[in-house]
């Protein structure tokens, strides 16, 4: 097992190394003088020139290259243009956000995919079945951000039941520690805030989790029925046990192996989801703040932006491969 | 060498038969009985349809403009109503279909020809450029795609067709992977092995015996890929690093038009029933390609 998890590690260096190139490349890829691209046309010769220098665009590529790898090893990310603070005292608060983001919307499409697959095989071919495995074939194909924009409509603009943007309220705002609000707002006792902060989530949470809840669902069901049609779930029923038992006990315990692979898979592409999700409702992520960078042509922020949610995305895949290894142990011998 | 060639051994009646009895027709026998992949069919006929009648059935052109009639509701002059610039929906969402397809088709067509090309040379020469190929596909992977697009259209500047690039590249990891694992496969066949010894060339192995035994993959991770495209160059267009305005791309046409959602909420339910149906028709054909084609494929 050790040495499979070693083996898998040592796989990410090469691919690390490439995220770093990709995300130092962005910058000095750009058609022209990406200097000037950044400060716009109307920037002086003298302001071309000082952001050069402060890039650090006049030395060679790969002496530049060599010191962003040094910076990134010591947790330098630079410095952003548009607000002059460095990035890694910035980032924090938006990754944050972001994974509290995609942890709620993760267990919902956990709790309800599971649930969904298991009772669609269950009860195969009944009206739950084909309600379900319909509203999931229109989740895959569901684009995130006309869902979030519909959300907003129905349950904040027209029914004012939940807040449309941001992660607590403005004129009440929760003093962060952690800067997970969840746990910040519990840790200062401050009930009122939480229920304000689990507000903030719903909408935006069950916008991202659309998708991989139908991913789950579909998976859940098919490998479910696989193993609900195997012998020793016959035997069960023949002994007399109770069908709860036999498909939540026995059943999904061996379904679970394709089931975590999706849900691996789901959590990753999360990460790519919540840009979108975050840009629809305001919420303070690293995916809005990439964006926003991208607005302002803040290139440093858009590189470390990306390269934090890459390097979370390959971390994600790691820790699922090696899961997969512990639930299944064929694997590691392959 | 050609009298060889020419000189076939007589053969059975029988066994001639079932080997002329087409491919095609045992896909389509398994397929139309699939109703699912039947809808995802017409679904994209229907579509492909409406993108090359546009010109003829929209009722008005692109952007013309009527600001006296902008943001009407649904009505029998304007079925799907108006927007903000009193530009008729539905004429916008008929010409949006010939954008999307059009990206839909042709990055997944650039991601077939660059990933098969790579795969095939992964897969077949092996080693170190096994190694180089394989390990950059990784990398590529090593993102999500949304963010490696995003990521590409950063460096190429917000264009439709620098949208069109970046979804293209960041597929191809996808086929490139997929074609490698077959040709792996397939150069240990008996076939492929007879034609090495017999002196064959490796460009007419590869062309002609490994890839046309690969095409059903491809077939159906392209159909299922083009429903990913369509809604990854929605999604850059909404986010405002695709199609540009006044261009009638679906995921543009809901980013200008949110901000009236709660006076004019037809202005964003239309181009987004357009995207869901249009990723849905392409999603229930893939997964029907799959069932017909390579039924292995499922899990």
């Amino acid at each position: 097992m050790l040495s499979y998890a070693t083996r898998r590690v040592l796989m990410l260096i090469p691919v690390l190394f490439g995220m770093s190139l990709i995300v130092f490349s962005i910058i000095r890829l750009i058609p022209g003088d990406p200097a000037q691209t950044i400060l716009g046309t109307k920037a002086t010769q003298e302001a071309i020139q000082s952001l050069h220098h402060a890039l650090g665009l006049d030395k060679p590529w790969f002496v530049q290259y060599v010191s962003y790898l040094k910076d990134l090893l010591t947790g330098d990310f630079g410095t952003s243009i548009r607000t002059n603070a460095p990035i890694s005292q910035e980032i924090w608060p938006h990754l944050a956000a972001t994974m509290e983001l995609s942890f709620v919307a993760m267990i919902i499409a956990i709790f309800f995919g599971i649930n969904a697959g298991i009772i669609s095989a269950w009860k195969q071919n009944s009206i739950f079945d084909f309600t379900a495995m319909v509203i999931a074939l229109i989740g895959v194909s569901m684009p995130v951000f006309w869902l979030g924009l519909l959300e907003q409509w129905g349950f904040s603009l027209e029914l004012h039941w939940l807040p449309s943007i941001g992660r607590d309220n403005i004129r009440n705002a929760v003093n962060p520690i952690t800067h997970f609000f969840l746990i910040d707002t519990l840790l200062q006792g401050r009930f009122d805030q939480f229920w304000v902060v689990i507000k903030h989530l719903i909408l935006p949470s069950v916008a991202l989790a659309t998708i991989p809840m139908a991913i789950i669902a579909r998976m859940t069901r098919s490998s479910m029925l696989e193993v609900m049609r195997s012998d020793y779930i016959r035997t069960a029923r023949a002994k007399g046990q109770r069908m709860f038992w036999i498909v939540y006990k026995h059943s999904l315990k061996n379904a679970f192996i394709p089931i975590l692979t999706v849900i691996g898979l789901q959590t990753g592409l999360l990460l790519g989801g919540a840009i979108l999700t975050e840009t629809i409702f305001g919420w303070p992520g690293i995916g809005r703040y990439v964006y926003n960078a991208i607005q302002y042509r803040d290139y440093p922020v858009i590189q470390s932006g990306i390269l934090v949610i890459a390097f979370f995305f390959v971390m994600i895949n790691l820790i699922v491969d090696i899961l997969y290894a512990v639930f299944d142990p064929r694997i590691k011998y392959r | 060498m050609l009298e060889t060639a020419t000189n076939k051994p007589p053969v059975d009646p029988q066994i001639e038969e079932e080997k002329s009895t087409p491919l095609f027709s045992e896909v389509w026998k398994s397929f139309r009985k699939n109703k699912l992949a039947l809808i995802g069919a017409l679904i994209v006929i229907f579509l492909i349809l409406l993108a090359f009648t546009a010109s003829f059935f929209a009722p008005e052109g692109i952007n013309e403009q009527k600001l006296s009639m902008r943001l009407q509701p649904p009505s029998a002059d304007h079925w799907f109503g108006t927007d903000d610039f009193g530009r008729d929906i539905l004429s916008r969402v008929m010409y949006g279909a010939r954008i999307s397809l059009r990206v839909g088709f042709i990055a997944v067509m650039g991601s077939i020809i660059i990933g098969t090309l790579l795969g095939i040379l992964a897969g077949y020469y092996g080693k170190v450029v096994d190694m180089i190929i394989s390990r950059i596909f990784d990398i590529l992977l090593a993102f999500p795609s949304i963010l490696l697009a995003i990521a590409i259209v950063a460096i190429l500047g917000p264009s439709l067709r620098n949208a069109l690039i970046a979804i293209a590249i960041v597929n191809v990891p996808n086929f490139g992977r997929l074609i490698r694992s077959k040709v792996l496969s397939l150069k240990e066949e008996e076939y492929v092995v007879a034609a090495k010894s017999i002196g064959m060339k490796d460009s007419r192995i590869l062309f002609h015996h490994i890839l046309p035994n690969s095409l059903a993959p491809i077939i159906v991770q392209g159909t299922l890929s083009i429903a990913t495209a369509i809604l990854e160059a929605a999604a850059l267009g909404f986010l405002g690093m695709g199609a540009q305005a006044p261009e009638p791309e679906w995921g543009r046409m809901l980013s200008d038009s949110r901000e009236y959602i709660q006076d004019a909420p037809w202005t964003v339910i239309f181009p987004g029933v357009a995207i869901m149906l249009t990723v849905l028709g392409f999603n229930l054909l893939g997964d029907g390609l799959r069932d017909a084609l390579d039924p292995r494929m499922k899990h």
